[in-house]
């Protein structure tokens, strides 16, 4: 369990003055040009030291993703984009540094590009958080007026300019190079990788995405040393995370929380319990909604962190779990969330374009019962046949809440098709056949 | 080159290699879609997937980078899972429809859907349906096949220069659509129908009229232009169905102007069938050999140089040089080939060529165009050029031009001025253009015919020229002072000779009255009106145009899909097109006509076979015996008439020094400018969709 001292967002619930002031009381742009003095290699190789898994969902090393860019800039300028389309259901962590943590944004997105030679950084905020893309803009505007960014931002002698982009609330504008395609003025779809951003990315130039969390934590890390944020977590899953929990709990919440912490532990700490009691819990879904299921038996012990959560078969995300007691219809849950991956899909690619339609269909009539039973693995083999295909992650997204479903409660969903045949005159008796599926692709 | 293991065969590919390419360079097939050689690539299909060693999941071969040792795994359990899995779901939405669609037979869905596709469908929910766009009375859209490859939209986009096509809407809803209906702008619209995947693109005239399979099909020459297009023409039952284009990376890359392709239907209408002999004033049908007699009796006492001959636009050489030898076996020095009264350098060969080749146009770093739209005069050269543009990059190929175009050339020019004065600016250096090309290590001019058909045309060369060698356009190795023909005989006579010998009049002297006899070899372009009430007119050709209902004999020709024949295009290549139908009725190649009427007034052409006329016509200029290639610009043009000294001085009266006045454009209306064209319905109604631009008054 995370202790105050140990705490990076001290202004997560907007308590105190969010504004330059109130920022600097709690430690914000103090001495930043002292950090930037460390140097390129020194911050990236601090950063490094410091484990630090990128928030956004994948978990790749922050540090890692950084030293990617070239070293000498080729003519090219290099970009800082920081990703704040935060639109996956469940998920409201980056809004909170937003509104309440402006400021340490500003000073690590300073302290980021500094580390990969940028002179600029961009935010995409999510076209939906009008207030906190307000919020950030006085904050830019302050840190500006004390020439804590700009030219020479905060003495240091860099040059650094802040920019922010507000979206128009797809989904796919998440995902890195979609993101960076809709910055471009262009319409949001994923590119091809490789080129990686780091080698061509915003137009065309060297370019690193990162979560506004992993951004934000960076000043704090860096003030406070590689071995503090180590110390926290887990092995290969350091430090502390902006986590979130939504749904069937008493006080639902977004609050900071180490790595490597029982989940039950923190649905009993933080949510204040699941309604009802711990008995009354159907399942969790960890991390944003396009992770599986995870189901009471897990929650049981499993750790919230990416090593953890990963040998469950699931996933950390985004840290923001959805938690759902027993009144739940958890394959109506799982079909909603089958609409909204076919309403976000980008229609680039064929898997995803055609899939994410097929899935929705068939969860549809998952939810009534008005199915085959042996039309659940043809379900699962739809979302084998998705995951993976793609150019993005947003067809592993539809698919892998579906796996969670049927690995998870593949029961509740036969005796649903059962009872709707009773009640629509089937037998009732349908088996999968021994012989598996008929699958003519095979 | 880097080394890549393809399947365990270890192949040396170019660093820059896709590994889609490399295991093509192993000789392995990977299926795809959305990936086009001229294209650019968007990965979007996910047929082409490939297993890479040590890499997570399967990849888009098409866009992933090839690397030292790279490991490529094409035929895998895990590979064919992902290939079946795309076709399967590329099926779920797609109509199954081949019975019906035009695409049937050459569908690359159809095709693959045999290797990778399933026997029955699991897709048990309802398919998806799409509005179909109307794009022009050239492309037909059936929306609901589409796969979403976007290849139409990066062919608009890249190639044709018109981004009109986009995909709108997301996911399942994506389509593509010119955003606002609205026909296609684009005069190589119908590349888009070749390169479509699928059946969503087909052509509109065409639909339903026959299966892919049952064409007969025949290699040939386009005649639409002077480019020399590489087309293959599509015949069943004696019938022209279509014309599709044959890949000559040299020439037209795989693309087709819309004019070549969609002119077919010209091809039975309005046609000359039979010998047609004014009698009394009225056009009476007439056997051959009444034909024969009546014009032999006709010219039966006229004096050579009584007689005359001007040869049209569409005309294989073998026939200009049939009736070339025919005009000198008269005794007629009046020969032309120049209905537009061109005026050309007529010293060397190169004074007519493009002479920096099509492909040249990729090697040159500045442009300048003179009294030329190449969009309208040349469209599969146009897109040449906005290659160059796009490959070039920002800044890389300046283009100039001088002379208000009269449609968006599909690439940013900068426009000097409208008449040939600028170029005084230019050689002064006054002008800031001057210097671009001065820097340019290859700059290209090209001049067009309209500046080449004006009284100052020696003049505008002349500067051109003198430009050309003070820029550096003409060097060791590199001649970047261009004509740009529009006539696809012209070079080809240009060679033979077909001009005027001496004290021969050329083409406005015999309209004027100069000669008694004239023989129009499928020549329409030039007002009829001007031709002299007492001139007696011989109209040879294949179809009823404007010069036929003047003449008093009609002597029915082969059109070009019907005879075997030679081309010369504006660089000079020597190309050949064999025949894929016959003519109708009564007409017959044009070669075989003179060489009959020659036997009929006794004065027999030597040449009784085909074989022996080409060696005839490569005794004239030896060009003709370099079949395809660019023959070596000869240093004197052979043949009798033609030399230096007479020519210039029998070509229209030139004036001295630049006139003030601006380039007119060459065409009006793109689609309709010959005897095919006019005559088709599918022409009209683009002429008509599109509408001839009116900005400069006709004549």
């Amino acid at each position: 369990m995370l202790q105050d001292k140990d705490r990076i967002f001290t202004n997560l619930y907007g308590q105190d003055d969010w504004r330059l002031e109130g920022a600097r009381k709690r430690g914000d742009w103090q001495n930043t040009a002292e950090i930037l003095a460390k140097g390129r290699d020194g911050i990236v190789a601090e950063m490094k030291a410091s484990g630090l898994r990128g928030r956004g969902g994948a978990g790749f090393p922050t540090g890692l993703k950084w030293s990617f860019m070239p070293k000498q800039s080729d003519g090219r300028p290099h970009y800082l984009v920081i990703n704040g389309d935060e639109s996956e259901p469940g998920t409201c962590k980056d809004r909170e540094v937003l509104r309440h943590e402006p400021h340490k944004l500003i000073e690590s997105a300073l302290i980021a590009s500094f580390a990969m030679g940028a002179h600029a950084a961009y935010i995409y905020v999510r076209g939906e958080f009008f207030n906190e893309a307000v919020h950030l803009q006085t904050a830019v505007d302050e840190a500006y007026a004390a020439g804590l960014i700009g030219k020479n931002a905060s003495g240091s002698g860099w040059d650094f300019d802040f920019f922010i982009h507000r979206g128009a609330g797809a989904y796919i504008c998440g995902e890195e190079t979609a993101l960076l395609e809709s910055l471009e003025g262009k319409k949001g779809q994923p590119r091809m990788k490789p080129p990686f951003p780091a080698g061509a990315g915003l137009y065309g130039c060297p370019t690193t995405v990162n979560n506004v969390e992993s951004i934000a934590v960076t000043s704090t890390i860096l003030r406070r040393g590689a071995a503090w944020f180590v110390g926290l977590g887990r092995p290969n899953n350091a430090g502390s995370k902006l986590m979130a929990i939504s749904g069937h709990v008493n006080t639902p919440c977004v609050f900071e929380e180490e790595l490597g912490v029982p989940l039950k532990e923190i649905i009993e700490k933080h949510g204040g319990g699941v309604r009802g009691g711990w008995d009354n819990l159907l399942a969790v879904i960890p991390g944003g909604c396009s992770v599986p299921v995870l189901p009471k038996s897990v929650c049981e012990t499993v750790l919230m962190d990416y090593d953890s959560l990963r040998a469950e078969r699931s996933g950390l995300g985004t840290g923001c779990m959805i938690v759902m007691d027993k009144s739940t219809d958890i394959i109506e849950a799982i079909a909603r969330f089958s609409r909204f991956f076919k309403h976000e899909s980008c229609g680039q690619c064929t898997p995803c374009r055609e899939g994410t339609g097929w899935m929705m269909r068939m969860m549809d009539r998952m939810v009534q019962g008005r199915a085959e039973l042996d039309e659940i693995d043809l379900l699962e083999q739809v979302t084998r046949q998705v995951e993976g295909h793609t150019i993005c992650a947003l067809g592993d997204a539809a698919a892998w809440p579906i796996q969670g479903l049927i690995r998870h409660f593949r029961p509740e969903m036969e005796e649903r098709i059962r009872q709707y045949k009773a009640a629509h005159g089937g037998t009732g008796l349908v088996q999968v056949p021994a012989s598996g599926v008929p699958v003519a692709a095979e | 080159m880097v080394r890549v293991i393809v399947d365990g065969t270890p192949v040396d590919v170019p660093a820059g290699f896709s590994a889609l390419q490399a295991c093509e360079a192993a000789g392995k097939e990977i299926p795809r879609f959305c990936y086009h050689e001229r294209l650019s690539v968007a990965g979007n299909c996910r047929m082409c997937l490939v297993q890479v060693v040590r890499a997570p999941k399967p990849v888009a071969s098409c866009g992933f980078p090839v690397s030292e040792g790279m490991e490529i795994l094409t035929d895998t359990e895990v590979v064919r899972r992902a290939r079946r899995a795309v076709m399967e779901f590329l099926l779920i939405n797609h109509p199954l429809d081949c019975p019906i669609c035009d695409q049937g037979g050459e569908c690359d869905l159809q095709d693959q859907a045999y290797g990778y596709g399933s026997g029955i469908s699991r897709y048990q929910e309802a398919k998806r349906a799409v509005t179909d766009k109307n794009l022009g009375p050239l492309v037909k859209t059936v929306m609901t096949r589409c796969i979403q490859c976007t290849r139409c939209v990066r062919f608009a986009t890249e190639v044709a220069g018109t981004p009109e096509l986009g995909m709108v809407s997301r996911g399942e809803n994506a389509e593509i659509t010119t955003y606002v209906e609205k026909a296609l702008t684009s005069e190589l619209s119908g590349n888009l129908i070749d390169i479509c995947p699928v059946g969503a693109l087909t052509a509109k005239p065409s639909a339903f009229h026959a299966r892919s399979w049952e064409y007969k099909k025949t290699d040939s020459i386009d005649v639409m232009d002077a480019v020399g297009t590489n087309i293959q023409i599509q015949a069943r039952g004696g019938e022209v169905m279509r014309i599709v284009p044959r890949v000559n990376d040299e020439v037209n890359e795989e693309w087709l102007s819309d004019k070549g392709r969609f002119s077919v239907d010209g091809l039975k209408r309005r046609r000359l069938d039979r010998p047609w002999v004014r009698v009394h004033g009225k056009l009476m049908q007439a056997s051959w050999q009444e034909a024969f007699v009546s014009l032999a009796r006709r010219l039966d006492g006229v004096s050579g140089y009584q007689i005359g001959a001007i040869a049209g636009d569409l005309c294989d050489a073998e026939s200009l040089c049939a009736l070339k030898d025919l005009m000198t076996s008269l005794g007629s020095p009046n020969l032309d080939c120049r209905q537009d009264n061109a005026w050309y350098d007529l010293n060397a060969r190169e004074g007519y060529l493009f002479n920096s080749g099509i492909l040249g146009i990729e090697e040159a770093d500045a442009l300048l165009l003179v009294g030329t739209h190449p969009r309208h005069e040349a469209p599969v050269l146009n897109a040449r050029i906005r290659k160059r543009l796009l490959e070039a990059g920002r800044g890389g190929f300046p283009i100039a031009m001088i002379g208000h175009p009269l449609t968006d050339p599909t690439y940013p020019a900068e426009l000097l001025g409208d008449g040939p004065e600028v170029l005084e600016k230019l050689l002064d250096g006054s002008h800031a253009f001057a210097e671009i090309l001065k820097t340019a290590k290859r700059p290209m001019m090209i001049i067009g015919h309209g500046a080449l058909t004006r009284p100052d045309a020696s003049a505008i060369y002349d500067a051109c020229k003198k430009l050309a060698v003070q820029t550096g356009a003409i060097a060791e190795g590199w001649n970047g002072l261009n004509v740009l023909h529009t006539a696809a005989s012209r070079v080809g006579a240009l060679d033979l000779g077909f001009l005027p010998g001496t004290r021969g009049r050329n083409a406005s002297g015999m309209l004027r009255g100069g000669v008694d006899v004239l023989w129009l070899l499928g020549a329409d372009e030039f007002p009829i009106d001007k031709i002299g009430a007492d001139t007696f007119v011989v109209y040879q050709g294949h179809h009823g145009d404007a010069a036929a209902a003047r003449a008093d004999i009609i002597l029915p020709g082969a059109a070009y899909t019907e005879k075997p024949g030679t081309y010369v295009n504006t660089e000079g290549r020597v190309q050949r097109s064999f025949r894929a139908v016959f003519p109708p009725g009564e007409a017959r190649e044009d070669w075989r006509i003179l060489r009959a009427f020659s036997e009929v007034i006794g004065k027999t052409l030597p040449y009784d076979t085909l074989d022996a006329l080409r060696d005839r016509m490569a005794e004239v200029n030896p060009v003709f015996r370099q079949i395809g290639s660019v023959a070596q610009p000869s240093a004197q043009i052979e043949g009798q008439g033609a030399s230096a000294s007479s020519a210039p001085a029998t070509s229209a009266a030139q004036e001295e020094g630049l006139a003030a006045s601006a380039f007119r454009p060459v065409m009006q209306d793109y689609y309709q400018t010959n005897p095919i064209s006019r005559a088709s319905p599918t022409m009209a109604d683009c002429s008509r969709v599109y509408g001839p631009v009116r900005a400069v008054a006709a004549e």
